[in-house]
């Protein structure tokens, strides 16, 4: 797998992002301003406070120029996996059901995160099992995840939860503990959780966020990767 | 024309803000408050006001979550 890690300006987990997915793969930057993704095999829109979070969060990213392709890209079929401030512009570019509003105790919330895969057939968990447990951390003030009523039940029947956040651990109010979820069409997927954070024991808590790098792998290269 | 768009947090979605303003007042002794909420307020000078719906549904506020209310805004 080719990834191509979207740099906007005010990303801080790009960085992060090459090199986690280059642990499974090649990895390389897509800068903001050029709509030409050079090929990648799956884009990945990272963490941090793109155009500083002015107005809304994701709310100007989604026009940056990258966007309009990364948005024809998943039209296509391609893999696109948001990361935090990446799931709320994927949220606002249309790509994926619901918003994030700010968390419901209004704080900054750093902490490691106990998470809980409910569809594991998606190709961003294949390589997990369902019901699986993965301590993954999060970081934000904005990631209470919010659809309507009749949009979650749809959401639930068809697959679209991909990950919880395990019970009496929801860091933020998102309704139904909703942690990450996924597109209809199943090919993009964002999560508040930061698994480019947690891919070495020593540094991230774990290495459980490199089963989404590597179920990316196993989707685009037909094999089990690291 | 000079316009303000006022945006809002939808009824019925958990409006945290308000929450914490409306919990603020009383202990500086201003009783009776309620229905506290938060939102934004964008000024802007435009030249064909009938955009400004679009520029709404676009950009300045997430229908899904905020309502918006335009108004114009006096001039000077």
């Amino acid at each position: 797998m080719r990834a191509g890690v979207v740099r906007f300006p005010g990303s801080c987990d790009d960085v992060d992002a090459v090199l986690a997915a280059g642990m499974v793969g090649e990895a390389t930057l897509l800068w903001h301003a050029d709509p030409d993704l050079h090929g990648v095999d799956a884009v990945i829109v990272p963490g941090g406070f793109s155009y500083g979070d002015y107005l809304r969060v994701g709310a100007i990213a989604r026009f940056a120029p990258v966007m309009e392709s990364v948005i024809a890209f998943a039209r296509d079929g391609g893999l696109v996996l948001g990361i935090c401030n990446g799931f709320q512009v994927l949220c606002e570019a249309g790509l994926l059901p619901g918003a994030l509003l700010p968390n419901d105790h209004l704080r900054f919330r750093c902490a490691q995160a106990e998470l809980e895969v409910v569809n594991a057939d998606t190709p961003f968990t294949r390589t997990c099992e369902p019901g699986q447990r993965l301590s993954i951390p999060v970081k934000h003030t904005t990631g209470r995840y919010y659809a309507p009523a009749d949009e979650l039940e749809r959401m639930e029947a068809d697959g679209q939860v991909v990950l919880r956040y395990a019970p009496g651990a929801n860091p933020n109010g998102s309704l139904r503990d909703i942690a990450g979820v996924g597109s209809a069409e199943g090919n993009v997927f964002g999560l508040m959780p930061h698994p480019e954070h947690a891919v070495d024991a020593l540094t991230g808590g774990s290495a459980d966020g490199l089963r989404i790098f590597a179920s990316m792998a196993e989707a685009v290269d037909g094999r089990v990767a690291a | 024309m000079r316009a303000r768009v006022l945006i809002r947090p939808k009824a019925g979605i958990l409006d945290p803000q308000g929450i914490a303003v409306e919990r603020a007042l009383p202990a500086l002794g201003f009783t009776g408050v309620s229905n506290v909420h938060v939102g934004r307020l964008v000024e802007l000078d435009v030249e064909d006001p009938s955009e400004l719906d679009a520029m709404c549904r676009r950009l300045l506020s997430n229908p899904l979550i905020e309502d918006y209310e335009i108004l114009e805004a006096r001039s000077g």
